[in-house]
């Protein structure tokens, strides 16, 4: 039995072609996108419209972008590049400007838009108030904690924001421009 | 110089092959593990905006998607240029929106169904009407979460 000693094998060197042919499919079909955006809570839905009479006229910071895509602030033309400056300065006034807001915790920034604005706007508009926001929350929490917002626990985020709460209310839109 | 005369000149050495399979195979699993398929054929052209101030989406099973923009040259002879909303793998309209959701919401584990987040990809050029249409529809049927898709902005705005 001098056959004994060779073992048969199977012949593996095709292996790596069908690994191959797994690798391209799966390499054509990857999509290694992550997914980002600006994570919004929207308000429940309600029939009434929320009253704002109450609110007194220094708190609230009306932001209105037109259908043109124009942005008024406070009754008054302005760039969306200064925007969240301006916005930082009115929410953390802290009762100094008498036309600016009392407190953080009292601030409102009221955005609305018409139906024909264009979503692009709407998006880097709403993404500057967002900004003006998380800017003074780092801000905060360097000063309190000496870390970078996104660097604090749980527990200390919620002291940031108990103090500056972020409060971006969206009226109804109104329907000038063309759709 | 007997010691450098060559012994086996007929010979050529050859690489062993035998570990190719192993790291193709540990290439294949890095991609099958990392692969994501495609969700849904688009219908709609949809050209995302950018910004700044973006968070991850940190759990895909738990995203619902809403793609809102104008239809594709293909589709474009049949449903015309006027934005629309696609759910799924169709154009729908608003009225579509709460029955899509409760089925989304159907899909998922009890205990994840508060936690969807419905993804809106909204091509940056289209008009707020239908967006606006869509946001109220998804209040309507109790889905809050929202996340505006966007890219990464690089560049500062223009002064």
């Amino acid at each position: 039995m001098a056959r004994d000693r060779e073992k048969p094998s199977v012949n593996a060197s095709s292996m790596a072609d069908i690994a191959f042919l797994l690798l391209i499919f799966f390499l054509v079909t990857t999509t290694i996108d992550v997914d980002k955006g600006i994570a919004v809570k929207l308000p429940p839905y309600s029939e009434e419209e929320p009253d704002q009479l109450k609110l007194k006229k220094r708190n609230v910071y009306r932001v209105v972008v037109n259908a043109q895509n124009q942005l008024l602030v406070r009754g008054e033309l302005q760039r969306v590049a200064t925007l969240k400056e301006n916005a930082k300065r009115f929410i953390n006034n802290r009762g100094v400007d008498a036309e600016m807001s009392e407190s953080p915790k009292r601030a409102i920034i009221s955005l609305q838009n018409d139906r024909g604005t264009e979503y692009g706007t709407y998006i880097t508009v709403y993404n500057e108030l967002k900004a003006a926001y998380n800017e003074l929350w780092n801000e905060a929490a360097q000063a309190k904690f000496g870390f970078d917002y996104k660097d604090l626990d749980g527990e200390q985020k919620k002291e940031i924001q108990a103090d500056i709460p972020l409060v971006i209310s969206e009226a109804e839109p109104t329907g000038f421009g063309k759709e | 110089m007997s010691k450098f005369k060559k012994k086996r000149g007929a010979s050529k050495p050859e690489i062993s092959t035998a570990s190719l399979p192993d790291i193709i195979f540990m290439l294949l699993f890095f991609f099958m593990v990392v692969t994501v398929m495609k969700e849904a054929e688009l219908k709609v052209a949809v050209k995302v905006p950018s910004g700044t101030e973006l968070e991850k989406l940190e759990r895909k099973s738990l995203v619902s998607y809403l793609y809102v923009g104008k239809p594709t040259l293909k589709y474009q002879a049949v449903y015309g240029t006027a934005p629309r909303l696609q759910l799924n793998d169709q154009l729908s309209t608003v009225d579509d929106i709460p029955v899509y959701i409760e089925s989304e919401r159907a899909a998922r584990n009890e205990a994840d169904k508060g936690l969807i987040t419905a993804s809106l990809r909204v091509d940056q050029e289209i008009t707020m009407g239908l967006v606006t249409d869509v946001k109220t529809e998804l209040r309507k049927s109790g889905q809050l979460r929202i996340n505006y898709s966007s890219t990464v902005r690089a560049r500062a705005l223009d002064q």
